[in-house]
């Protein structure tokens, strides 16, 4: 597995073709609830991938469980959550040891601190804990783009 | 100043545009074009330099937008222009997924995935046409327009 990446867009362009195709990405995996139960969802993501790529859903609970089997799939891939809250689940299941944090957009009550990144105290606080239990966490939304400390990203000083 | 009235100084500065403009040519918004980085507006941009009716065309931009907020604003604009028709750059791109969202029970609107500046072309020129019926035309219009030349044709280097 390449990366374990947050990002609330989940699979679209930057993940699909930025990362998808100089990693040469077999699989995807989407941890969502909401998507995990609607085929109408999934579908709508599936259609997204080009055809060589597998794409597979979880819900949180399950994804944890079904994390060793794509850890162990000799295949490079990428797995996406939309939050910070469902990838410290999967941390808490003891797979996750690095994040990558690739987008997360402007909303109410969040305050800018990289480009593609807003956060909300508690989103901040989140991001501390993953910390605290051992996870490499870093922002960075493509490739070749320089990969941002958390400390850096929290002081914003990167903006 | 908004992009429509920066767009129509531009049209008024251009001799070109100005010429084209000055016949009876469709202007009023018959879609919208979306994308990543300024793709809408670089592609409207072309085709109002090359037909003088870029004004059918709505570009978006969509940058540090989250989905929820991406597919809230293509809604808006759909509502605000009365338009049925979207054009989006990528099949995987968070433009596409949102607009097929809202075209989810829309039966009189298309979405055209993977748009190109002939696409455009055809579609500004597609007047007679219901606009959903022009898209699916310039579709069409927009596959058959790639071309490879040089080396590619000929299946090896240096014949």
């Amino acid at each position: 597995m390449e990366l374990f990446r947050i990002d609330d867009r989940l699979i679209h362009g930057q993940v699909v073709v930025g990362w998808g195709q100089p990693l040469d990405i077999g699989f995807i995996v989407l941890v969502d609830d909401t998507v995990a139960s609607s085929d109408w969802e999934q579908e709508l993501y599936r259609m997204g991938v080009p055809p060589e790529m597998d794409v597979y859903f979880h819900s949180a609970s399950d994804a944890i469980a079904a994390l060793p089997k794509y850890v162990a799939d000799a295949r490079r891939g990428i797995l996406l959550t939309g939050d910070i809250a469902t990838m410290q689940r999967l941390v808490d299941g003891g797979v996750v040891d690095a994040v990558n944090i690739g987008g997360i957009h402007s909303k109410p009550g969040r305050v800018q601190r990289l480009r593609y990144v807003f956060l909300s105290p508690d989103e901040e606080s989140q991001l501390r804990v993953l910390a605290s239990n051992g996870v490499n966490v870093s922002a960075q939304d493509l490739p070749g783009a320089r990969s941002v400390s958390l400390p850096d990203l929290l002081a914003g000083s990167e903006l | 100043m908004t992009w429509r009235a920066t767009f129509n100084k531009t049209m008024s500065s251009d001799p070109e545009a100005s010429a084209s403009n000055s016949s009876s040519a469709t202007t009023a918004p018959r879609a919208i074009v979306a994308g990543h980085g300024e793709f809408a507006a670089g592609l409207v941009s072309a085709v109002q330099q090359i037909t003088g009716r870029g004004g059918q065309l709505i570009p978006i931009a969509v940058h540090q937008l989250s989905v929820e907020d991406i597919e809230d604003l293509l809604r808006r604009r759909m509502i605000e222009y009365g338009v049925r028709v979207i054009f989006t750059d990528l099949q995987a791109g968070s433009c596409t997924m949102a607009s097929r969202r809202i075209l989810r029970g829309m039966d009189d609107a298309v979405l055209v995935a993977g748009a190109n500046l002939p696409t455009l072309l055809d579609f500004v020129f597609s007047e007679s046409r219901p606009a959903p019926e022009a898209a699916r035309h310039a579709a069409e219009r927009g596959r058959a327009a790639i071309a490879v030349h040089g080396a590619a044709l000929t299946g090896g280097e240096g014949r």
